[in-house]
């Protein structure tokens, strides 16, 4: 990433500045970025109301999918198949026993 | 500073990686949900690796229901997922001498899991078939705009039926994902594994999982924002 001239800028959704910043938010809010890295983020986005709800509304969004569990529960299994699971299991048990 | 905040980590799925560094505010991201190394598979595959039969329905009923989970929204189809879920199951024990880390068993499963996808799609449904680029997934400046309107008329309906609401919105836009970002969301934000993790199980490097989960993120973000408002926050209808 390259250091800008921090100035007061005229922050807008398309400015270059803002897009640069946009392009590393997921490696930032995963924490997944140095410091200097963060550091130049948090430089930008201080003052800059696009980036402030961006990162907000970003950071809701995958707050929202760790919640997301589906609405439709799988079928009960087929007394058959369990009893196949177990035997797979039991079978497996014992190659790894006698490798 | 107000924006400090804002600034603040996600929660991080996924335990923090060899190499990973801290960030600015000196810690890593908290994992939410609990990360895949701790969730309580492991220790019922640890078990079961023991011969402990008490550990074969909690671990049976737990897989099925995230096999079932992730088939459901990479299928398409009900009949489709519950077949994919049940050869996936099938696999999962007919191998399981091959499971050599139980720390690692959520991501093996996984893995069974995304070949029979795969399989049943009978083309590679994680190939790119449309790129994401960044420009369509960015605010206009109308997001703004409108974000700053719904921040001032917050209002808190019934909780459970928000959550319902959100979670049924959740899965439209989780749905309408392409594909290949579909799947890294659903691993990495859904199931709480690492991007390690998830490249291993998708077959791709590091670098790709990382763009196509801020890419996935991005879309989902633009989605959601028709229900959470252009700043995250809960519309009100």
């Amino acid at each position: 990433m390259t250091r800008h001239e921090h100035t007061h800028h005229s922050h807008g959704a398309r400015d270059p500045r803002c897009l640069e910043i946009f392009a590393r938010l997921s490696e930032y809010l995963d924490g997944e970025l140095g410091e200097m890295d963060c550091r130049l983020i948090e430089e930008h986005i201080q003052d800059c109301k696009p980036c402030i709800d961006f990162v907000r509304s970003l950071r809701r969004s995958i707050e929202a999918a760790h919640t997301y569990h589906a609405e439709v529960e799988p079928p009960q299994l087929p007394p058959e198949l369990e009893s196949r699971l177990k035997q797979a299991w039991q079978e497996a048990l014992r190659r790894r026993k006698s490798a | 500073m107000k924006w400090i905040r804002l600034a603040l980590p996600v929660a991080a799925p996924a335990a923090p990686q060899a190499g990973a560094q801290e960030n600015y505010h000196g810690r890593v991201a908290t994992p939410s949900p609990p990360s895949a190394a701790a969730a309580p598979e492991v220790e019922w595959a640890r078990r079961l690796l023991e011969g402990d039969a008490s550990a074969f329905t909690p671990f049976v009923e737990s897989i099925q229901h995230r096999v079932f989970q992730y088939t459901w929204l990479m299928c398409g189809q009900r009949e489709d997922a519950e077949e994919v879920a049940q050869e996936t199951l099938l696999k999962v024990f007919e191998n399981f001498d091959q499971l050599q880390d139980p720390a690692r068993v959520r991501a093996w499963v996984f893995r069974i899991a995304k070949n029979f996808c795969l399989m049943k799609r009978r083309r590679s449904v994680f190939a790119p078939e449309r790129e994401l680029s960044l420009d369509e997934l960015l605010p206009g400046t109308e997001d703004v705009a409108r974000s700053s309107q719904l921040e001032d008329r917050a209002e808190l309906p019934d909780q459970r039926l928000l959550r319902a609401e959100l979670n049924a919105e959740l899965e439209r836009a989780l749905r309408e994902l392409p594909d290949t970002y579909r799947s890294v969301v659903l691993l990495r934000d859904v199931e709480g594994l690492s991007t390690a993790e998830t490249a291993e199980i998708l077959d791709l490097s590091l670098d790709v999982v990382k763009q196509r989960l801020h890419r996935g993120r991005l879309a989902l973000r633009k989605s959601l924002a028709r229900y959470l408002g252009g700043n995250g926050e809960v519309k009100q209808k």
